[in-house]
C-alpha cells in the first residue's frame, strides 16, 4: 500500500514503505522521539521522554491531566519544539519548525479542541493550504467538494461540504477534523481526546477509521481518559506521569488495574486538612440543568468544609461552577446562598451574597494584567477604598500590602505590573483579591495549574485556613493528589452529571478515576480488553 | 436525549443549504437593491442624476476609491486594517503629478509607474513592520498615515502642483469613455475582478480568509502567515499609490492636504460592502460595490438637492451601523440555522 501519489508529503515520505518489508525482522519505527525534555519557564512538562510509533499499530498515550501528553502531541505536531531530544521521521532526523513542516512529513493531528476555521465552508476546512487544483494553480471547487464528501462518505457520515464551518456541533467539528487527517493519507495519525465529545455510537464508527487507518499501515496515537477504549482498540500503550515516561510496552498482558497504578503511582502529597466541624449550610445546588452540558446537578456546601468536583476535562465541572457564580445560564434548577436563593445568570447577584469565583484562566479571567499588582489586589473592594468616586492610591497601596503579607506575596513593588510576578504568585493577587471581600463561598476552578511545588503547598494552606476561618470552599481540580488533599467531600463529575460522591476517609485515586472514567470496575475493564 | 439515529431528512438539509446560500448571496445583492433604490429615488426628483455625464462623473470618482478598497479589503479580510491608504495616496499624487514638471514631456504611463512603485515601497515598509515584527497594523498604519503625511507636507511646503504644468491628455484621463463607461472604471472593474479571481480561486487567496477567520487555526493549519498578511499590505500600498496618480489626473491641482481623510472612507467603503471588520468573510467584489454606493449617495445628494452635502458622512456613518448590525444579525440567525441540524453517524 504506498499511496504515494498524493502531493504534500515531501520530506521523508519515500523510505519507509507501510508494509512490512523486513530487511530485519522486526519493522522500524515510522516516527522516533528520543530523550525529549521541554520545559514551560521553571516548569517541566516534559523531561527525556522516548517514543517509537510503528506503522499498522495504535498506540494508546494515558495519563493524568498534566502528565505531558499534549505537549508531547505539540512536539510530534511541530507546534512547540522541544528544548532536548532529537526526533526520526522515516528514518530521517527532522526538526519541525511548525506545524506546517509536521503535516509535509506526514504527521496528522487531531487536537483536542478542533481548530477549524468558522467563516470557511467545511471541504474548505478539510483542504486548506492543500486545495485540489487544475491548470497549474487555479483551485478545482468542484473537486474539493466531490473529495470532501468521499471522505464523510467513507466515514459514514452527513456533513455538507458545502456548508461553513460556524455553528458545527463540537462532535461535528470533531469529523471535519478526522476528515482532514485522512484527506492527508497522513503516515502518522494524532488523536488527542478525540472521543471526549461523541457519543458511544459516534465512537464506535471512530474505532472503524482507527482500524481501517491501521490497516493500511499508517501509525495512529490514540490519546483517551476512557481506559476501555484504550484497550478496545491498542496494540501498545506508552504512560506518563509528571512529564516523564512510566511505562511504555505492549498492551497484551496489561490489565486496566495496571495502567492506572502506573498513572497515579507516586506518592500522595501530605494531607494538610484535619477534618473538624461542619458549620451551617452555606451553598445548596438544586437540580440544576443547562442542555448539552450538565444536568440533574444537586449539592451543598457547608461552612468550615472544602468540597471537590473531580472529573475529565470536559466532565462539565468547570461549567457548574460558572453556573452557581452567573456567568453561565442554566436552564432549570435553583441555586440557594444562605437558604436565599439567588439570580440566575448576575454574577453581580451572586457577589452580594457573599461568593467569590477565581476562575480557571487567571491571565484571562482573574486579573487585568496591565494593572499594578496593588490595582488587582484592590479591584473587588474599591466601594471601600474609594471617597465620593475617586480611588484613594494611598489607600489602595496600604490595602494590597497587609493582604500581601497574609498571603506571603513575593513581589518587588507593589506598584509593579502583576505580570512581574511568577504564577504562583499572580494566583495569590487573584486569592487576594477576592479574600479581601470576606465572602461566605469562595469557588476556585483549578487553584494551582501552572504553579511550582512550594507555591502550591502555600495555596493549599490558603484554602485550608480559609475553610478553618468558616468559609464554604468548593475547589475544582484535575489533579488528583491536590482534590485528596485539599477536599473532605469529593464529587465526581463525568460526562455532565455527578456519579460518585466520595467522603475524605473513603477516598483514594483509583476509586476517583474509576467514578470519573465510568468504569463499573478495574476487572470488567479486562476483559473488554481481552477481547 | 443522544438519538444516535436521527439523521436530518435529506430535504431539510437541501432547505438549509438554500437558506445559508441565500442569506450569503443576500449581504452582496442588499448593496445592490440599495443602490437601485438610490438611483430610481434620486432620478424621480431629479432626472438630471441619470445624465450621461452625471453618471460619467459617478462611475469615475468611484472608481478611484473601489482601486484603494481592493488592497483595503484584502487587508481587512487577514484581521488586519490600513489606515495608511489616504497619506500613500497623497504623496504619491503630489510625486508623480511633479513629475510632469521635473521632466516636461514624460509619458504618461510612466508616472503611472511612478505612483504605483511609492505605494509599493510603502506597502512592503508597512507589511515588514506588522507581519515580521508582528506589531498590530491598527498602530503601525496609524503612524505610517502620519509619517507619510509629515513628509509629504516637508516636500510639498507652501506650494502644490498646477493643474497648468500637467498635459491634457493626463488631465482628460477621468473623462475618457468607451460607449459612455469612463476607461478608468473599466481597468478598475478588470482589476477588481482578477482580484476577487485570486481570493477565490487560489490558494494563496484563500489563505487570506483563513488567516482572518482564525489566527490560531491558521498556525495549527501551517499557513505562511507573515508572507501572506506582507503580501496583502504590498498590494494595498500598490493600490493606494496607483489611486495617487490618478487622483492627481482627477484633482489636478494638487499640495499636501490632497487624499486627507481618504482612509477612512474606504474602510466605510470596505465595511459597508459587506467584509467583516474582524476578517475571514466579505469579498472584494462587495468592496468594490460599497465605493460605488457611497460616490452615489454624494452625488444624489449634490444633484437632487434635498439635503445639503454636508449630509453626506452622516448618512455614510448611518449606513455602516445597518450593514455591521445587518452582519450580526444574519451571522447569528446562520448560526443557529445550522446548529439546528446535528450530524448522526450511521443510519
Amino acid at each position: 500500500m504506498r499511496e504515494v501519489k498524493e502531493q504534500g508529503s515531501g520530506g521523508g515520505a519515500h523510505g519507509t514503505p507501510a508494509q512490512p518489508d523486513t530487511s530485519h525482522g522486526d519493522q522500524g519505527p515510522i516516527l522516533s522521539l528520543r530523550n525529549a525534555t521541554k520545559a514551560f519557564g521553571a516548569v517541566h512538562a516534559l523531561e527525556d521522554v522516548s517514543l517509537d510509533l510503528r506503522g499498522g499499530e495504535v498506540h494508546a498515550l494515558v495519563g493524568e491531566n498534566g502528565a505531558g501528553k499534549s505537549t508531547l502531541v505539540k512536539i510530534i505536531g511541530g507546534v512547540h519544539q522541544p528544548d532536548r531530544g532529537t526526533l526520526t521521521i522515516g528514518g530521517r532526523d527532522v526538526v519541525l519548525a511548525g506545524p506546517g513542516d509536521a503535516r509535509d512529513a506526514g504527521v496528522a493531528i487531531i487536537y483536542q479542541e478542533p481548530t477549524l476555521f468558522p467563516d470557511l465552508s467545511v471541504a474548505e476546512n478539510v483542504f486548506i493550504g492543500r486545495q485540489p487544483v487544475h491548470g497549474g494553480r487555479r483551485i478545482d471547487h468542484g473537486a474539493m467538494q466531490s473529495r470532501a464528501r468521499a471522505l464523510f462518505e467513507s466515514l459514514g457520515v452527513h456533513v455538507d461540504p458545502d456548508r461553513v464551518a460556524r455553528g458545527l456541533s463540537i462532535a461535528e467539528q470533531q469529523i471535519v477534523e478526522i476528515a482532514k487527517a485522512l484527506s492527508l493519507d497522513a503516515k502518522v495519525v494524532v488523536m488527542d481526546e478525540p472521543t471526549a465529545a461523541l457519543s458511544a455510537h459516534e465512537v464506535a464508527r471512530l474505532f472503524g477509521v482507527v482500524d481501517s487507518l491501521r490497516e493500511h499501515g499508517a501509525a495512529v496515537v490514540f490519546i483517551s481518559h476512557r481506559l476501555e477504549e484504550v484497550f478496545a482498540v491498542s496494540q501498545r500503550v506508552t504512560v506518563l506521569r509528571d512529564g516523564r515516561l512510566v511505562l511504555s510496552q505492549e498492551l497484551k498482558g496489561l490489565t486496566a488495574g495496571d495502567l492506572v497504578r502506573a498513572m497515579v503511582g507516586r506518592d500522595l502529597a501530605e494531607r494538610q486538612h484535619q477534618h473538624h466541624d461542619r458549620g451551617e449550610l452555606v451553598l445548596r445546588v438544586e437540580q440544576l440543568a443547562r442542555a448539552g452540558t450538565f444536568e440533574d446537578i444537586s449539592f451543598a456546601v457547608h461552612a468550615g468544609e472544602i468540597v471537590a468536583l473531580a472529573g475529565l476535562v470536559g466532565a462539565g465541572r468547570s461549567e457548574v461552577a460558572r453556573a452557581v457564580f452567573g456567568i453561565d445560564p442554566f436552564d432549570s434548577g435553583a441555586v440557594h446562598v444562605a437558604e436565599r436563593p439567588i439570580r440566575r445568570n448576575s454574577p453581580a447577584a451572586a457577589m452580594a451574597a457573599g461568593v467569590a469565583f477565581v476562575p480557571e484562566d487567571r491571565r484571562q479571567q482573574g486579573l487585568v494584567m496591565d494593572m499594578s499588582i496593588a490595582q488587582n489586589v484592590a479591584l473587588a473592594s474599591l466601594h471601600r477604598l474609594s471617597h465620593f468616586g475617586l480611588i484613594m492610591g494611598s489607600a489602595e497601596l496600604r490595602f494590597a500590602s497587609e493582604w500581601g503579607e497574609r498571603l506571603q506575596l513575593k513581589y518587588g513593588r507593589l506598584s509593579n505590573p502583576v505580570t512581574s510576578l511568577s504564577g504562583g504568585n499572580q494566583q495569590k493577587v487573584v486569592l487576594a483579591k477576592w479574600l479581601s471581600r470576606t465572602p461566605s463561598l469562595m469557588i476556585v476552578d483549578e487553584p494551582t495549574r501552572g504553579i511550582d511545588v512550594a507555591t502550591k503547598a502555600e495555596v493549599h494552606r490558603i484554602l485550608v485556613e480559609l475553610a478553618h476561618s468558616g468559609v464554604a470552599v468548593l475547589v475544582i481540580s484535575s489533579e488528583l493528589p491536590e482534590v485528596l488533599a485539599l477536599a473532605d467531600r469529593i464529587l465526581v463529575m463525568r460526562e455532565g452529571r455527578i456519579v460518585a460522591e466520595v467522603a475524605r476517609e473513603d477516598a483514594s485515586e483509583e476509586k476517583i478515576i474509576t467514578a470519573a472514567t465510568g468504569q463499573a470496575e478495574v476487572p470488567a475493564a479486562v476483559e473488554a480488553g481481552s477481547a | 436525549m443522544s438519538g444516535a439515529a436521527d439523521m436530518a431528512p435529506a430535504s431539510d438539509l437541501a432547505s438549509r443549504r438554500r437558506l445559508v446560500d441565500f442569506v450569503l448571496r443576500a449581504r452582496t445583492f442588499g448593496i445592490v437593491a440599495v443602490l437601485a433604490l438610490l438611483v430610481l429615488v434620486a432620478t424621480l426628483i431629479q432626472a438630471r442624476f441619470l445624465d450621461k455625464a452625471n453618471v460619467s462623473f459617478i462611475l469615475s470618482q468611484a472608481s478611484l476609491y473601489a482601486l484603494v478598497a481592493i488592497g483595503e479589503a484584502m487587508v481587512i479580510i487577514t484581521r488586519n486594517v490600513d489606515l495608511s491608504v489616504g497619506s500613500v495616496c497623497g504623496i504619491s499624487a503630489y510625486l508623480s503629478a511633479h513629475l510632469f514638471a521635473q521632466h516636461p514631456g514624460i509619458a504618461i504611463p510612466l508616472v503611472f509607474l511612478a505612483g504605483l512603485v511609492i505605494g509599493l515601497i510603502s506597502g512592503v515598509l508597512t507589511g515588514a513592520i506588522v507581519a515580521i515584527c508582528r506589531v498590530p497594523s491598527l498602530v503601525v498604519t496609524l503612524a505610517m498615515l502620519y509619517a507619510i503625511r509629515g513628509i509629504d507636507t516637508v516636500i510639498v511646503g507652501p506650494g502644490q502642483v498646477l493643474a497648468s504644468t500637467e498635459p491634457t491628455a493626463f488631465l482628460n484621463i477621468p473623462t475618457a469613455a468607451v460607449l459612455g463607461v469612463p476607461d478608468v472604471a473599466i481597468v478598475v472593474t478588470v482589476l477588481v475582478a482578477i482580484a476577487a479571481y485570486y481570493m477565490h480561486s487560489f490558494r494563496s487567496g484563500r489563505d487570506l480568509y483563513a488567516i482572518g477567520s482564525d489566527p490560531q487555526a491558521a498556525r495549527l493549519a501551517g499557513i505562511p502567515i507573515a508572507k501572506r498578511v506582507f503580501t496583502a499590505f504590498v498590494i494595498s500600498g500598490a493600490c493606494a499609490g496607483l489611486a495617487g496618480a490618478l487622483w492627481a489626473s482627477e484633482y489636478a491641482t494638487i499640495d499636501s492636504t490632497a487624499a486627507n481623510g481618504l482612509e477612512l472612507q474606504i474602510v466605510a467603503a470596505v465595511v459597508i460592502g459587506g467584509v467583516a471588520i474582524f476578517g475571514g468573510s466579505g469579498s472584494v467584489v462587495g468592496a468594490a460595490l460599497g465605493a460605488l454606493l457611497l460616490q452615489a449617495i454624494n452625488s444624489a445628494l449634490n444633484v437632487t438637492g434635498v439635503l445639503p452635502t454636508t449630509w453626506t458622512e452622516g448618512i455614510t456613518g448611518f449606513l455602516m451601523l445597518v450593514a455591521i448590525t445587518m452582519d450580526r444579525g444574519i451571522q447569528l440567525r446562520v448560526s443557529t440555522a445550522l446548529r439546528r441540524r446535528r450530524v448522526r453517524l450511521g443510519a
